[in-house]
């Protein structure tokens, strides 16, 4: 996400990096270049306007540090400029005082809206609450069964009535049955529709006067051109939204979209989509969002991610594990696993700085992680808890089992017995290297 | 209503947005270099693209500086030719070679495929053609329903397997069907994708070599389903595509609903692949040939 934008910016800033102070006439330079790389990225050119204006009253004015070099201070101007149009805080869904606290979805046909009700039902339920899911999409044939499997999927229940064509009626109905149910969430999902199709839009107005909603959320596609201004204006004038939701932004969309919508609606972005599984659903920070535009890498993200993948107790235990030099196959596959459930790792490696440049080109076989855990599973216990027992024809029936050959169980174990002197080095033996206090095997 | 009204008030809002603005900034004003630049913004805020509407505009300052450009009327025209020159002649779908023409349908999430792909049926089924559907979006939960209901509008038969099964197996089966059947046209359903995955992609490589091994002659089309609200992603999409599995042509959806259309210039400009279907309504025959000259007339009648 935003890959192309930031790479645009940064070549820029390197331009005036390698300058030895910046002049007025670099800051215009730089400001058109940032000009066009917006409008690209699919900004709207009047909210590019805006923004050109604001980074060159700052670029001139006085907030110049001392301690900063002239490339340094643009791009910091440039940055929080990002972060304020962006919106300063993220910002979470409000819950109601009384429950159940009922959430609408809308937006254009093909945004995600479906997906994204049950992405939002998952994360709610992972913070113990009780979500219920309504299929008022009586519009597009099977949105209906779509909404049904995933949350079957899911295990969270799903309202739906296929034999009404009445949306209004069949949300009314749905809050009915969730104040019965005791459920404490409830997000709707209505049709996709133009923002200029007025009977649609007044269904919508309808649905929303019936089960007056604590929010209505607008999923918007990141992907979208000029016209995202239109679509985020009309929607929040007839509508009125509280919050946006962002999706596709694990493709290569520039994503210029989440300044548009956020600058002419003022509503923030609260959650992103990054990817077709269920769980790919993250929250929006305005920060590192601008952060990663300036091709600075979403560390933080990523730590975060990882934190939530890997359990505090079993990052206990495999560190008494690693120190006491026991990892085995078994632990190795278990780190895989968790690794794997935190994304591809091309979007993992692209959030750390200065990957997004070094990996552009480079393919990461993700079959490869796949084979290694087929390897895994074809050994025995044992094996698995003792590696030094694979000898050759073990080797050779682990092969046969795994649907790979002996060259690449050699490759596993040097893999493995490399990672193993790594960690003896770590537990402080002879360099003295000295273990963290909260390692992992992820770091 | 007939098909050129349709396209009219189905594009009633780029013309709004893009003619209209030309029209009011300069009704008053007198036509020089700086209306140049007015000019590109307007363009720009159509999804042309910074580059399309540099291009343009380069072209238009020059035709001002010799005096070529004087009044309103000479800019509207020149806009006019420059739009049908950038956009090309009609290049709608024709079938060829022997049967089954095989139509593969990719795009990322949400272009609209299966809806598209139950337009194209109908309307194939109408001219008399036997049509056989592949669902081989077995990825999205009720995919394969979504598209069984479009292919009973349409009167087309499908091939499905279950949901989460290879879609290439679809693929194939669909193509092997077509031919035992005797069928005239197969279109396959392809689950959406974003271009940067790459082991999607590479999923997409395998049904595409799949059809091939089935009838090498196929697919003979395949068709990029593309969003008309996205921006210049749309350029990546179509580039990615294309280096995967080689786009014959585009299906532009959705453009009744947004303000804009420039995707379409920019597309053509910078890859030459022709945009051969445009969807101007939520109607089962709301999906009709692109023909440049006339969308561009639309936009200035």
């Amino acid at each position: 996400m935003f890959d192309s934008l930031s790479e645009k910016l940064e070549s820029i800033f390197n331009k005036l990096k390698s300058r030895g102070f910046l002049k007025e006439e670099d800051v215009d330079v730089a400001l058109k270049e940032i000009r066009l790389a917006l409008l690209e990225a699919d900004v709207n050119y009047k909210v590019v306007k805006e923004f050109i204006e604001q980074v060159r009253q700052r670029a001139i004015g006085k907030e110049v540090l001392e301690s900063l070099s002239p490339g340094q201070q643009v791009i910091k101007i440039v940055h929080d400029t990002l972060c304020e149009t962006l919106g300063g805080q993220s910002s979470r869904i409000q819950l109601a005082a009384n429950p159940p606290t009922v959430i609408m979805m809308t937006g254009l046909q093909g945004s995600g809206k479906t997906t994204t009700s049950a992405k939002l039902a998952r994360i709610f339920r992972k913070e113990g609450r009780r979500p219920l899911l309504v299929a008022a999409d009586l519009q597009r044939p099977a949105a209906i069964d779509q909404l049904i499997t995933l949350g079957k999927q899911l295990d969270i229940p799903v309202f739906s009535n296929k034999d009404t064509k009445d949306p209004v009626f069949l949300s009314t109905e749905a809050l009915k049955q969730a104040k019965i149910d005791g459920r404490d969430i409830v997000i709707i999902d209505t049709a996709g529709r133009l923002h200029i199709d007025e009977d649609l839009m007044n269904q919508l107005q309808r649905i929303k006067d019936s089960v007056k909603p604590h929010e209505v959320l607008l999923v918007a596609d990141a992907m979208t051109g000029q016209d995202a201004v239109n679509m985020a204006k009309t929607f929040n004038e007839r509508i009125g939204i509280d919050g946006i939701i962002l999706t596709k932004m694990d493709g290569d969309a520039r994503g210029g979209a989440a300044l548009s919508i956020r600058h002419v609606t003022g509503k923030p972005i609260k959650y992103i989509g990054v990817g077709e599984k269920i769980d790919a659903l993250e929250q929006f920070y305005p920060d590192r969002i601008a952060t990663r535009i300036l091709g600075m890498g979403d560390v933080l993200t990523l730590i975060e991610k990882a934190q939530q993948s890997f359990d505090a107790k079993e990052a206990e235990k495999l560190q008494k594990k690693l120190i006491e030099e026991e990892f085995t196959f078994e632990d190795l596959r278990d780190q895989l696993k968790k690794i794997r459930s935190m994304g591809t790792i091309e979007s993992l490696l692209s959030m750390i700085p200065g990957m997004n440049k070094a990996i552009k080109d480079v393919k990461v076989d993700e079959k490869e992680f796949v084979k290694i855990e087929a390897i895994i599973n074809s050994m025995t216990k044992q094996e698995r808890a003792n590696p030094n027992i694979l000898n050759g024809s073990r080797r050779r029936r682990i092969a046969m089992g795994s649907g790979t050959s002996v060259a690449d169980i050699n490759r596993l174990m040097k893999q493995y017995l490399e990672m193993k002197k790594m960690l003896k080095m770590f537990k402080g033996g002879k360099k003295g290297f000295r273990l963290p206090k909260d390692f992992s095997f992820f770091q | 209503m007939g098909f050129f009204e349709r396209l009219k008030s189905g594009i009633a809002k780029t013309k709004q947005n893009l003619i209209q603005k030309v029209e009011n900034v300069f009704q008053q004003k007198r036509i020089d270099e700086s209306s140049a630049d007015e000019i590109e913004e307007i363009l720009i805020s159509a999804d042309f693209g910074a580059q399309s509407a540099t291009e343009i505009v380069e072209l238009l300052k020059e035709k001002i500086r010799a005096g070529e450009i004087k009044t309103l009327d000479n800019l509207k025209a020149f806009l006019r030719q420059e739009m049908s020159r950038m956009l090309g002649h009609s290049q709608p779908i024709v079938f060829f070679g022997e049967r089954p023409f095989v139509i593969l349908t990719v795009g990322v999430n949400g272009a609209g495929k299966t809806t598209t792909i139950g337009k194209l049926a109908s309307r194939f089924v109408s001219e008399g053609y036997s049509v056989l559907i592949g669902a081989a979006d077995t990825f999205r939960a009720a995919a394969i329903e979504q598209l069984e209901t479009w292919a009973k509008r349409a009167g087309a038969d499908i091939i499905m397997h279950k949901s989460g099964s290879d879609p290439a197996a679809v693929a194939y089966d669909t193509v092997e069907a077509a031919k035992h059947r005797g069928i005239d046209v197969v279109i396959i359903d392809t689950a959406g994708r974003l271009q940067t995955k790459t082991p999607l992609m590479e999923e997409l490589k395998k049904i595409h070599r799949v059809i091939k091994k089935s009838f090498n002659d196929a697919p003979q089309e395949i068709l990029l389903v593309l969003d008309a609200t996205t921006g210049q992603n749309a350029i990546s999409q179509a580039r990615l595509f294309n280096d995967a599995v080689g786009i014959t042509g585009i299906a532009l959806t959705k453009l009744d609903g947004t303000a804009k259309g420039g995707i379409v210039f920019a597309i053509k400009r910078e890859l030459g692949i022709p945009v051969r279907l445009i969807g101007i309504g939520e109607g089962i025959d709301d999906l009709k040939d692109f023909n440049p000259e006339e969308f561009v007339k639309a936009l200035f009648d």
